[in-house]
């Protein structure tokens, strides 16, 4: 015979489900604890000596006057760069394998297949290939900033792409039909309707895509970007160097002063990021769109 | 078996169907039938003969023989995939975006086959209109919907009399005109499926078909399309795919009726045309029982 009464939980089962809960959130402490710690002592090493010395000065040997002017415009020419690179190619291989690559042929698998590993590949072998064939190699680039772009540019295409084809596919294809029916031709379809409705989506996984090149240090140390410069990049073909470089420069030196500067320079870092990623985000919930 | 497919019957059809209105009582008589004057059956605009269409190889619908007339609707009815949202699609050549689908048979446009292999889909949807079942407006202003056609077709003119007289002919004019660059998503659904039909007309097209245009709407805006659709017969010809019995008897002239058949190994069920006559003697005095059976609500 069944009892009516409702039997009360388990003393032992409230025991393991209050376990459970209680070691998620010691993960996720950690993980935020961590952070908040790592940020927490880069400001306040870094605080006294974060002045515009650090934005207008070129890199000494003097600690006290030292600066990464030449490596923050060396980060915006070789970033900057690389989005003009990536941004057209990306969104372009994006279109084909979304609205023209018929998936049933194997090649187009392919490319699908190569494309999700290689946003996968760690960031040392692009900078590898890029040594082999855009510094030395039948390029021949040299130590440049174009060359720097170059091998960034295929480290985020994967992820532009990817992130891309996202944006291409969450247009419904209600709207395809419709332009269609009007008589549109498939290139009029893409150029005018979708590829518009896309862009805030693109635009979105391109800046993520960018700020990761921002903070990339060892494929371009790889290809000489590790150097003391002090001067502005002035064209495609000079040499460079960028904040994370200058920042592994000024750690791996003796002097605690530099250290201090790096701490400095970090922020800077920091400062980039966040406010890509902003821009990123406040673009995703201005234009998100339910279809 | 009767031959499944009623050819029409001529200048006598209106007598017949008034002596079946008359039998019968009027059940789904369109209020304005006995004023409403049949356009003379001309040339049609579209004939069909023997078409079948298969995706992937199973066919999906087979032999259909239709003729769609200019200033008539024609109404396609019958049970779900029974493949009349299938033969639509093959009078703009919408099933070409569907891989693996293949068209037999005859699609004469003015007498000229559409799927002939020197024509382009896209000149066949510049004269062909469409509007589906669910209000697709672009993610752009009111305006710049209706301008899209024209601007793609490089239509001469000024664009705002173009857009402005789309919106008239759809009657929306007067509900839209002070929000004109507002984004067209902020309509209700009826005005965007009255949007979708100004955006067809805005391209002149000579047909406009419609894949169950109210489907999604609530009986007033669906009643508001309904009229509009009366209208709009005065200059097109029109083509309805609809499920509401109601509707196809309310504002179409002619209709065929489509039934699922298994096929022998009862492996594939293939949409079939069972009837296609005047709207009158569909509803009031089907040939075929199968017709009867679905329009009197037994089946289907």
């Amino acid at each position: 015979m069944s009892t009516t009464q409702i039997a009360p939980t388990s003393q032992r089962e409230r025991l393991l489900g209050g376990l459970f809960r209680a070691s998620l959130f010691v993960s996720l402490a950690i993980v935020i604890l961590t952070l908040v710690w790592l940020i927490v002592s880069i400001l306040i090493e870094g605080w006294p000596r974060l002045n515009q010395d650090v934005l207008f000065h070129f890199p000494s040997s003097n600690p006290e006057i030292a600066g990464a002017q030449s490596a923050i415009m060396g980060t915006i020419w070789v970033v900057g760069l690389t989005a003009l690179i990536t941004i057209p190619l990306g969104v372009g291989a994006a279109l084909y394998l979304e609205e023209y690559a018929d998936r049933d042929r194997w090649w187009n698998r392919l490319i699908e297949l190569n494309i999700q590993n290689l946003a996968a590949v760690p960031s040392i072998v692009y900078g590898i290939l890029g040594l082999a064939f855009f510094v030395r190699g039948f390029l021949g680039l040299g130590q440049t900033v174009l060359a720097a772009a170059l091998t960034l540019s295929l480290l985020v295409l994967p992820i532009v792409i990817i992130s891309s084809r996202e944006a291409i596919r969450a247009v419904p294809d209600s709207i395809r039909q419709g332009a269609l029916a009007l008589g549109a031709t498939q290139w009029q379809t893409i150029w005018r309707q979708v590829l518009p409705a896309s862009i805030p989506g693109m635009a979105t996984g391109s800046i993520l895509a960018l700020s990761r090149a921002i903070g990339e240090a060892a494929p371009l140390v790889l290809l000489g970007g590790l150097t003391f410069i002090t001067f502005n990049p002035e064209g495609l073909d000079s040499a460079f160097t960028v904040l994370p470089i200058q920042i592994f420069n000024w750690i791996s030196r003796p002097q605690e002063e530099f250290h201090v500067l790096a701490a400095a320079a970090i922020i800077v870092l920091l400062v980039l990021l966040v406010a890509m990623n902003a821009a990123a985000i406040l673009l995703r919930n201005k234009y998100q769109r339910k279809w | 078996m009767t031959d499944p497919i009623i050819q029409r019957s001529g200048e006598g059809h209106d007598a017949l169907a008034d002596a079946a209105a008359t039998v019968h009582g009027t059940p789904y008589a369109h209020p304005d039938a006995p004023q409403r004057e049949q356009a003379a059956l001309g040339e049609p605009v579209f004939k069909l003969r023997g078409v079948s269409v298969a995706y992937a190889g199973t066919p999906a619908v087979r032999d259909v023989d239709l003729d769609v007339h200019a200033h008539h609707i024609t109404a396609l009815i019958g049970p779900s995939g029974c493949g009349k949202s299938t033969v639509l699609r093959c009078l703009n050549r919408m099933n070409d975006l569907v891989a693996d689908a293949t068209v037999a048979g005859e699609v004469l446009y003015h007498g000229q086959d559409v799927y002939a292999p020197n024509v382009d889909p896209v000149e066949v949807r510049k004269l062909v209109g469409m509007v589906f079942q669910k209000p697709n407006p672009f993610p752009k202003s009111i305006y710049e919907n209706i301008a899209f056609g024209p601007r793609v077709l490089g239509m001469k003119g000024s664009m705002d009399e173009i857009v402005e007289r789309a919106l008239r002919r759809a009657a929306l004019w007067d509900e839209v005109k002070d929000r004109l660059k507002q984004s067209a998503y902020g309509m209700s659904g009826g005005q965007q499926q009255r949007l979708c039909i100004a955006r067809a007309l805005a391209t002149d097209p000579d047909v406009i078909l419609m894949d169950e245009p109210c489907s999604a709407l609530d009986p007033i805006s669906t009643a508001r399309i309904e009229d509009l659709l009366l209208e709009l017969r005065k200059s097109y010809a029109i083509v309805i795919v609809t499920h509401n019995m109601q509707q196809a008897a309310r504002v179409s002239d002619r209709t065929a009726f489509f039934t699922v058949e298994l096929d022998e190994g009862e492996r594939h069920r293939t949409g079939r045309i069972v009837e296609f006559d005047a709207t009158e003697k569909i509803f009031q005095n089907p040939a075929d029982p199968r017709t009867e059976a679905y329009v009197t609500g037994k089946v289907g």
